[in-house]
């Protein structure tokens, strides 16, 4: 059986904040998680930056009951979004990003951010100059 | 065939005038030979787009009634505080101002997501700014607070004012020890982990007209999206550097203090800048027209990547503890490649200034030249060059008794 290994970011209704909801995940489904980022405050909106994994099977049911109870799903890669109308194009981001999501077109040195290499480690929004990287959770 | 400003105006003035940017002239005058490049062309254009600290703008707010004397009290843009140290309602901002609140490093490294820079971005972005003030009260200026909101059309004078810009020339900077650090220069990363630089090389103004013999006070240039003049020379204007054979300075150089009516300028080129850990500034766009006078000048604008060579300085020690020490130079060229080597080891490279924004300035200042709508400007009085004599100090502390 294949097993999964996925960066999810989670967003908790108010309603479900004070849900055991990871604790499910681990004995319902039998899913490993490790977390990257949480910032859940009782009676307010939750958000959860995880990696989750498992047998794709368990991961599926996993993935299914948290649509099912109301937690909104958004892959990792969303998070950080570039803004490039207030991108200079320096490139002062292109040795920070540890993972190369961002290239300069060698001809016309312009910057292209590829979302899907991030892993949200937030260098960048701290560090881009004109903070043309936004966080969105 | 020697031009003067003069008749390079006359051909701008009926649409003759024929106008490459500094990129261009390079191939121009590789094909048809310098000689030919100098009789045909008759401007280069240039820009340059990057953090510049020593920005600024002043303001001239108008009365209140009744009046209050800005002058000696506490201003405030948008929390940030402007200098008052001048007439009833003039004030001053600067790019690096932060809010009295702002926890600067003290959460390090500190974020410095808004300053002055960013105050001046959004006045000429059109934007409502919140005036607040305190004064002491006088006979003729009795009022001793104001909180407004003021944009910048409701001002009578909102100019951008920035004694040194346009570095001609600047270090690489680099990082040996094994912490990060939060510099002017970006984040650098430990053990030459990465190498930041900062200007349009090829592209950059004074690198196209290294003895400053066609820039001067006076020289009208595109400022902020806008059109602006040299003012001065910079501060830590310094033209008595290591100079290459094609006269490029190896170490910064010359600056320009520049100026220019900041309601006619455009937010795309005053951008509001934070450095992680360092501060607030404002990335400036700056284009200057070289006249082509003669084919020494043509020789000039003709220099590119290969042959321009910037120091590169450690950022953790020598930098700040203002050692001499340089650890290599590397050309442009090499820097453009996106890796240097630096003692035996690969560094990835990346820059500060914007190369594509200086290809626009350059562009769009070719353009407004060819239209008719920007003629050159004789300058009225040189930039000091070599032979002034400038060296450049350091502060030497003495005691006080
Ligand atoms: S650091 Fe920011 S402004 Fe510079 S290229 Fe990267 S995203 Fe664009
Ligand atoms: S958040 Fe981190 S991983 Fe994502 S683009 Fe920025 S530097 Fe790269």
């Amino acid at each position: 059986m294949a097993t999964v290994s996925k960066r999810l970011v989670l967003h908790f209704p108010k309603r479900l904040t004070n849900e055991p909801i990871v604790y499910k995940l681990v004995k319902d489904f039998d899913l490993e998680f490790n977390i990257l980022k949480a910032s859940v405050t009782p009676g307010e909106e939750g958000l959860l930056v995880m990696e989750l994994a498992g047998e794709q099977r368990s991961y599926d049911k996993g993935v299914k009951y948290l649509t099912e109870t109301g937690v909104k799903i958004q892959s990792l890669s969303q998070d950080v979004v570039w803004n490039e109308s207030r991108c200079t194009h320096c490139g002062a981001c292109i040795t920070l990003c540890p993972t190369g999501a961002f290239s300069v077109e060698p001809k016309t040195r312009k910057v292209t951010f590829d979302n899907n290499k991030c892993v949200v480690c937030e260098l960048c929004v701290k560090a881009c100059p004109p903070r043309a990287m936004e966080l969105y959770f | 065939m020697a031009k003067t400003i003069a008749e390079i105006n006359e051909k701008i003035k009926k649409g003759q005038a024929v106008v490459v940017t500094a990129e261009e002239i390079i191939d121009i005058a590789k094909k048809k030979g310098i000689s030919q490049a100098a009789n045909e062309v008759d401007v280069v254009t240039t820009g340059t787009f990057g953090p510049m600290c020593s920005s600024g703008a002043y303001f001239n707010v108008g009365h209140t009634k009744p009046r209050i004397k800005l002058g000696g009290g506490k201003v405030y843009l948008n929390d940030v505080p402007a200098y008052t140290g001048v007439a009833a309602v003039d004030v001053f901002l600067g790019a690096t101002a932060l809010p009295d609140d702002d926890p600067k490093n003290r959460i390090y490294p500190g974020e410095f997501r808004y300053g002055g820079g960013h105050v001046i971005e959004e006045l000429v972005a059109g934007k409502d700014v919140r005036l607040v003030a305190t004064a002491y009260g006088t006979d003729c200026y009795p009022r001793r607070k104001l909180e407004t909101l003021i944009s910048i059309k409701d001002m009578n004078e909102a100019v951008l004012f920035n004694m040194r810009n346009a570095y001609q020339n600047y270090n690489v900077a680099v990082n040996l020890s094994d912490r990060i650090i939060y510099t002017y220069m970006g984040v650098l990363k430990p053990k030459l982990g990465n190498a930041n630089y900062s200007t349009s090389g090829q592209l950059s103004p004074l690198f196209n007209d290294p003895y400053y013999k066609t820039i001067g006070i006076g020289t009208k240039i595109f400022l902020g999206g806008g059109i602006g003049y040299v003012a001065w020379q910079g501060t830590q204007h310094n033209p008595s550097v290591l100079r290459g054979d094609n006269g490029v300075p190896r170490r910064g150089a010359g600056t320009l203090a520049v100026i220019g009516d900041l309601k006619q300028m455009k937010p795309e080129w005053l951008v509001g800048t934070s450095f992680l850990g360092y501060g607030c500034t404002l990335t400036v766009g700056i284009g200057v027209p070289i006249p082509v006078l003669s084919e020494e000048i043509l020789r000039y604008t003709l220099v590119t990547d290969a042959e321009i060579f910037a120091p590169v300085v450690d950022y953790a020690e020598a930098y700040p503890q203002r050692k001499p020490d340089i650890l290599t130079e590397i050309s442009y060229a090499e820097l453009k490649s996106g890796t240097i080597k630096v003692q035996g080891q690969e560094v990835p490279t990346a820059s500060l200034s914007s190369y594509p924004g200086a290809v626009e300035i350059a562009g769009i200042l070719k353009e407004w030249i060819k239209k008719g709508e920007f003629l050159l400007t004789e300058p009225v009085a040189p930039l000091p060059g070599v032979e002034s004599g400038i060296v450049f100090k350091p502060l030497e502390e003495r005691p006080i008794p």
